[in-house]
């Protein structure tokens, strides 16, 4: 798949939106199906599809909520098209079943959360990062998580191609955590040639039908090749625990392994998935840790800080879900303190204290309603030192 | 000459889950048969379910099958469909998987017209969780969750489809076997969204609540209720009341969503044209 059929992606410096980036990035990761619903903040990227996809062939659909928004995903991935879905909280919530089931039956689509601020209806034009547990742990059950944060209009394009890659690789629904001001705000972005970024196609089966085993694996981290609904393998997909044939299983031992499979086929490959920015860390014994747009305000922060000689960095997971632990525990371990900022009452706050093990103390500062402010974070680590 | 359901069943599956005297397999059966001479072929067949007794039946048919969430399987199969369009899509549903948590996307699936087959396994309850309402039951009947008769006034599938869009609305029973499969042949084979509403029993869940007799006299009902739209017009009135209408009730010819789409596609491609 390619985007040299596109008429409208061009290549070289743009001046756009965050959400423009995702749907720009999502032509470009040979994303040819979209089903969506309107959803304040993210409806952009919907509209920015709707002129894009006809034009490559593609297939955009509004559909009738956000329920059918992500089952048509998956239909459509099933059948053989890099699928997207892009909406905010309430739709995110709405979505949770069938996210569940692309993780269950393994289908590969890209969910687009700009997060808002909630509960409920909440603030659909305001900023949040409210939603960052819920992509962890939004559907029932045992699961694997991708999750990617962009804090930048060019992170929203490479963030949305590597999202499309990580779920083509692995066989799951991979979750990009937006917010509002960083799909709303325009900036600056680079927007690459053609195979200048990686794509990744998903394997195909070389075997001959009838040999196909769609959830078969030796291994439990390995991912086993996709065949398309009408390629002629005929094989069935279902929700309910299955075996290595995808025909359901009651069987306890079968059911762990494919449990155990779904967790290892991410958590086995952490090192290919985590992305983090290392800002002024070298020397930092005060370790901010922050994503998203909340990043840019603990950037200004830490400027003053450092101005008054003060030794503070920034560590941002760029990849939240799975988080890299180890990586910010190296950090951490020769830190005096951790300073969370969030957009939310302190999500990431509760991993960053599981990585510190009590070693330093963490500091949470919360905030909603309204972009970061500098100089909460500022305030927050005056009070500490 | 026995007619070879084996060369599209998955054998390795049986025996089915279905309690003896449920209906589902009658439409399995007819189903195949439709299929069968129609001459699909098994490579370019989808078949896909929800949740429920009749969406287990994908796993017993030898085509690319999908059984999804409870009430989604139209908007799955809306995906399949327009991501390959030659694919012939047939979504099974209970009552309460297509018209109950269903009934939004069986709406919208009619609106637009997208070219894919719904059989409704219309049983009146929801039977796998033992025998609950559902919008299809009769009014005042007993189930496990109308213990004191059911206050609701049954859903009217078949209005409702036509008045939402689709454009080949028919009715059969278990009991009708030839007839249903008439009726199912006729909806794959138009282009369009076909919606058949498949009359069946419970004996288990259902039946037995409303003391209904043994599963051979409640499909003899079918037999004894049922008549032709045509045969129903020329009943008079006082006859009427106790019937129920079987076979075609609504066909149109209108152009299905992916030839709307391709008018999209071609629009969109002669503006950028333009404005080069």
């Amino acid at each position: 798949m390619s985007n040299l059929d596109d008429p409208f992606y061009k290549p070289g410096v743009r001046f756009i939106s965050g959400n423009e980036a995702i749907a720009e990035g999502a032509i470009y990761a040979g994303c040819r199906f979209f089903a969506g619903y309107p959803i304040t903040p993210s409806t952009e990227i919907a509209e920015e599809l709707a002129i894009r996809l006809p034009l490559v062939d593609g297939v955009f659909l509004q559909m009738e909520d956000e329920i059918a928004s992500i089952a048509a995903v998956l239909g459509g991935s099933l059948a053989g098209k890099k699928a997207m879905t892009a909406t905010s909280g309430p739709g995110f919530s709405l979505m949770q079943e069938n996210i569940g089931y692309g993780y269950m039956a393994e289908i590969p689509c890209v969910v687009v959360d700009v997060m808002r601020g909630g509960p409920s209806t909440g603030m659909p034009t305001g900023p949040s990062q409210s939603d960052v547990m819920q992509a962890k742990w939004g559907t029932h059950g045992d699961h694997p998580v991708i999750a990617l944060s962009p804090a930048t209009v060019q992170e929203c394009f490479n963030e949305t191609v590597r999202a499309f890659n990580f779920s083509e690789q692995f066989r799951l629904p991979v979750i990009i955590l937006s917010d509002e001001i960083v799909s709303h705000m325009r900036e600056k972005a680079v927007l690459p040639s053609l195979g200048e970024l990686e794509i990744v196609n998903r394997p195909k089966p070389t075997e001959p039908p009838g040999e196909y085993k769609p959830y078969g694996f030796k291994y439990e981290w390995e991912i086993p090749p996709m065949a398309a609904f009408g390629d002629g393998y005929r094989f069935h997909v279902t929700g309910l625990a299955h075996d290595y044939t995808g025909f359901p299983s009651n069987l306890p031992k079968v059911i762990w392994q494919q449990l155990k499979h779904l967790h290892d086929k991410v958590m086995r490959n952490v090192e290919k998935i985590w992305r983090w920015e290392e800002f002024l860390l070298d020397d930092a014994e005060i370790v901010v840790v922050a994503y998203g747009s909340t990043a840019r305000a603990a950037k200004e922060a830490i400027a003053r800080e450092r101005k008054r000689g003060v030794k503070v960095g920034m560590f941002r997971p760029i990849t939240l879900w799975p988080f890299p632990e180890p990586v910010l525990a190296s950090f951490i371990d020769r830190a005096k303190l951790a300073v969370v900022p969030e957009l939310n009452l302190g999500q990431v706050k509760l991993t960053v204290e599981r990585v510190a093990k009590g070693r330093v103390p963490v500091v949470s500062v919360a905030h909603g309603g309204e972009a970061f402010l500098p100089s909460l974070i500022v305030e927050a680590i005056r009070s500490r030192v | 000459m026995a007619f070879p359901y084996e060369d599209y069943l998955r054998a390795e599956f049986m025996p089915h889950i279905w309690c003896a005297g449920c209906g589902h397999g009658i439409i399995m059966k007819a189903l195949i048969r439709a299929i069968d001479s129609l001459k699909l072929d098994k490579n370019k067949v989808v078949i896909a379910s929800g949740i429920g007794c009749a969406s287990r039946l994908p796993g017993y048919v030898d085509f690319d099958t999908l059984h999804t969430t409870h009430g989604r399987a139209l908007a799955f199969a809306t995906g399949v469909k327009l991501a390959r369009p030659e694919l012939s899509i047939i979504v099974v549903s209970g009552d309460g998987d297509a018209i109950a948590i269903g009934g939004n996307h069986f709406l919208h699936a009619c609106q637009r017209n997208i070219d894919m087959t719904l059989v409704i396994f219309n049983n009146f309850n929801y039977g796998m969780t033992g025998g609950q309402v559902s919008p299809s039951t009769p009014y005042s009947a007993f189930t496990t969750t109308t213990p004191y008769g059911n206050p609701n006034y049954q859903f009217d599938v078949l209005g409702i489809s036509k008045a939402a869009g689709a454009t080949y609305v028919a009715r059969s029973t278990t009991y009708h076997a030839r007839h249903l499969e008439k009726m199912i042949l006729g909806a794959i084979s138009h282009k369009g969204f076909s919606v058949v509403e498949v009359l069946e029993d419970c004996p288990i869940a259902y039946g037995r609540r409303n003391r209904m007799g043994t599963p051979a006299q409640m499909l003899k009902r079918w037999k004894e209720m049922c008549v032709t739209f045509d045969a129903m017009k020329k009943l008079p009135p006082w006859r009427v009341k106790d019937k129920i209408p079987i076979g075609l009730y609504h066909q149109e010819e209108r152009p299905d969503f992916w030839e709307e789409y391709q008018e999209t596609i071609r629009k969109a491609k002669e503006e950028v044209q333009r404005e080069a």
